[in-house]
């Protein structure tokens, strides 16, 4: 089990938190513009990076609020925590 | 009553096999180019043989032969699935595995001993109830038992009342069973061989060549190798490949933990599986307690998972079966499988016009080992994706057109 650092609460045990897929996915601008297969890619589609990724995490058993992190896919570890809304930290 | 006389654990195994394959260097050219030595690729390539006589066929490794989720899954066959789409493709790879051993000339330990799926809530009953009537009218055997059937299938599991999740009952499906997982690679790579197909291992695709809608070959650690049809095989890492191919698939990869006991004597003569509080057991023909969980939440390549959730499940084991409470685990490991939104695989065409694509099998791959390989090498020879495959074409996300397994399937995604 390792430690995940929420923004707000600080380092916590991986069981208090609730994964959300990738981060920055924004919701269409134009949602009338868009085609059914525009729709199925805001929908169904996803990065499946191997190496550093940038995610959503839920402090669901603590303060209950998103946060973004950058994670390795293919080592697990944490590079970086940050807010939503926070510009995602250059970590190449 | 006369008893049969002890049998030392594994004694009914048979003598570790001599080499059973060759190790070519790569040819310059093949008609099919299959990436992923897995139990996929392997069954692809014997049916592209023995269904269709094309045998100039390269299987390309990057490790070695089934050394990824093929080594590293719970081994469980079974059909019991709700749609018809997937009731079709499992079922046939269900009436596939009960004449392999013959096919392949080789023994690989097929086993039906019947599946339990446990219902523990109203809805998980209403939910089998409907499953075992749809698998019924798709000709796939299946009943519904009462817990005290339950406890006479499997005499070792607790259907106390008074237990967090008590067993109110469960689907069985008496064909369904376990294989021994090595053996089936094992003898699909001998009759591929023996047919004349290529398996190189230690051979890692690192790019495509491609002239418009076509790839002509594949780039390798071993050499470019051309190509006249190319078919992805590689489960969980298939999306780095579609990445170098420039297009996306709605696939994630997670870990799937699993795990095994010590050798006990033979306790549990059937398959039990629980999707409500998520574990499934079997033993194993030397007596190992093979256990499964499901996917860890997070993405990863890992091929490892996160301990707590190997705590939960032995906590859901143990109170089920509370005999294991004095087990000791043996080992641990995790495979990397590919989900997709519905929980169903994306077998078919691609953007390019002979590329095909068969990956997302999530937790389910094994079971359809010959399915998949019998249908994917007509869906080759023929350039049109075999009936049983066409449900699962990448451009249902697009049309609509999902087979949602998410639980109906009998287990969590």
């Amino acid at each position: 089990m390792q430690l995940i650092e929420c923004p707000w609460c600080g380092p916590r045990e991986e069981t208090e938190f609730h994964y959300g897929g990738q981060a920055h996915v924004a919701y269409p601008a134009d949602p009338d513009a868009l085609s059914d297969e525009d729709w199925a890619h805001y929908v169904f589609f996803r990065s499946n990076t191997k190496g550093r990724f940038a995610e959503r995490w839920s402090h669901s058993a603590g303060c209950r609020r998103w946060f973004n992190a950058v994670r390795d896919t293919a080592t697990y570890q944490f590079h970086s925590f940050y807010r939503v809304g926070e510009q995602r930290p250059a970590t190449s | 009553m006369t008893a049969e006389a002890p049998q030392p654990p594994g004694s009914q195994l048979p003598e570790h096999p001599d080499f059973l394959w060759r190790n070519p260097q790569p040819k310059k050219n093949y008609d099919v180019v299959i990436v992923g030595g897995g139990g996929h690729g392997l069954a692809t390539a014997h049916y592209l043989a023995k269904n269709h006589g094309i045998t100039s066929v390269a299987v390309l490794e990057k490790g070695w032969l089934a050394g990824g989720n093929m080594a590293r899954n719970t081994t469980l066959i079974r059909s019991n699935y709700l749609w018809d789409e997937s009731a079709n493709i499992y079922e046939h790879s269900l009436k596939l595995w009960e004449g392999l051993e013959e096919d392949l000339d080789y023994p690989i330990l097929f086993s039906q001993r019947g599946v339990l799926n446990l219902a523990h809530s109203l809805q998980d009953v209403r939910d089998s109830v409907r499953r075992v009537e749809a698998n019924k009218l798709n000709g796939i055997d299946a009943q519904w038992v009462d817990p005290d059937e339950v406890k006479k299938l499997c005499p070792v599991v607790n259907i106390s009342e008074d237990i967090r999740y008590p067993v109110l009952g469960a689907t069985y499906q008496p064909r369904a069973g376990i294989a021994k997982h090595d053996y089936v690679v094992w003898g699909f790579a001998r009759r591929a061989d023996t047919a004349g197909i290529d398996i190189i291992q230690n051979c890692e695709v690192t790019g495509f060549v491609t002239d418009g809608n076509t790839v002509t070959g594949v780039r390798t650690t071993r050499g470019d190798i051309g190509a006249g049809q190319v078919a992805l095989c590689a489960a969980g890492h298939t999306t780095t490949l579609t990445d170098m191919l420039g297009f996306k698939t709605p696939v994630q990869s997670h870990p799937l933990q699993a795990l095994v006991s010590e050798l006990l004597e033979p306790v549990h003569p059937t398959v039990v599986m629980s999707n409500a509080i998520h574990v499934y057991v079997s033993q194993a023909h030397k007596g190992e307690l093979v256990m499964g969980a499901g996917v860890d939440s997070y993405n990863g390549y890992g091929q490892r998972g996160a301990f707590h959730i190997i705590e939960r499940q032995m906590a859901a084991a143990v109170e089920l079966f509370p005999v294991f409470a004095r087990a000791h685990l043996l080992r641990t490991w995790g495979g990397i499988v590919d989900v997709c939104p519905d929980a169903s695989p994306i077998v078919g065409r691609t953007p390019y016009d002979n590329l095909f694509l068969n990956c997302g099998w999530g937790t389910g791959g094994f079971k359809a080992t010959p399915g998949v390989g019998w249908c994917l090498a007509d869906t080759i020879a023929n350039d049109e994706p075999h009936p049983y495959l066409a449900p699962f074409g990448l451009d249902r996300f697009v049309t609509g057109a999902l087979v949602d397994e998410h639980g109906a399937a009998a287990v969590a995604h």
